[in-house]
């Protein structure tokens, strides 16, 4: 399915995101990779951690699109494909990954690069790779999505 | 205070997911399918995502301390390992199957609540795994 080449929006977007991760360090000292602020509220749980600061990012990220919602701004969006064994699948191998791997797209791919780690780019390089490949198995061999 | 400044900074990116269209997945997979619909829209959001991140961690970098945390918690390791390669890997198949990272799925409780039924629990159940098998 096709969707609409939107780069100014994409762009604020980013430049959203990229102000959300500079404020987390700046304020909080942390880096805002969510699978790992996401998968530290997982047991088993270390006492030297900060789970409030957690808690309340993911509160925040929950309660946008909430207002955004209830006030009517913005709609629901479909999945690519609906099947709940299919998603749960892809969720599994998704979370998965990100806390093996150390990170996901915001931790590895925004604050990692822009911190010129190397395993961060390193990181992203192979998911962006293989994300694109399983795309193109799911998508052009298969007909999944 | 830091709880607030915590709190708006996931404001802020959960905005960010949803005007830049990471939030949709079907936005994603096509910015992953390079022979298809290519969709090229998402590298704009790390075109800026990077740009901005990258000038404003050189700022923070130069306080001795958070503003209101005792110090910075920064990963230091420098070491490619397999854990991070495979991890990589898996992370890459279960988005481009689905067109969700952990960011957006936390967003599609919202704006896709029957779809995170199965994957978000499923989500939180292989970071489980993972951490148990470390």
């Amino acid at each position: 399915m096709e969707t609409l080449f939107t780069p100014w929006h994409s762009l604020f977007g980013g430049i959203l995101i990229g102000s959300a991760a500079v404020l987390m360090l700046w304020g909080c000292g942390q880096i805002l990779g969510v699978s790992g602020l996401l998968s530290r509220l997982l047991p088993p749980w270390s006492s030297s951690q900060d789970i409030k600061v957690r808690v309340a990012f993911v509160a925040g990220v929950i309660a946008l699109p909430l207002l955004a919602m209830v006030s009517g701004q913005v709609s629901s969006i479909p999945p690519v494909n609906g099947n709940p064994l299919y998603l749960g699948l892809a969720g599994l191998v998704m979370g998965y990954g990100t806390v093996r791997g150390n990170g996901c797209t915001s931790g590895h791919g925004v604050c990692g690069i822009s911190r010129l780690s190397q395993r961060s780019i390193v990181a992203t390089l192979v998911f962006m790779a293989t994300a694109a490949v399983t795309v193109y198995i799911a998508r052009h061999l298969l007909g999944w999505i | 205070m830091r709880l607030v400044i915590s709190f708006i900074a996931g404001l802020v990116f959960s905005a960010g997911l949803v005007v830049s269209g990471m939030a949709n997945p079907a936005k994603v997979v096509n910015f992953l399918d390079f022979s298809g619909s290519w969709d090229p829209s998402l590298a704009f959001v790390m075109i800026g995502a990077i740009a901005v991140a990258s000038i404003g961690f050189r700022l923070v970098g130069e306080n001795s301390k958070p503003f209101s945390a005792p110090r910075f918690d920064l990963p230091n390791r420098k070491d490619i390992d397999r854990p991070l390669i495979s991890g990589a890997i898996f992370f890459g198949v279960g988005w481009g199957l689905s067109g969700y990272c952990p960011g957006p799925a936390l967003v599609s409780l919202v704006l896709s609540s029957q779809a995170m039924l199965s994957l978000f629990p499923m989500m939180l159940l292989g970071m489980w795994i993972a951490k148990k098998t470390a």
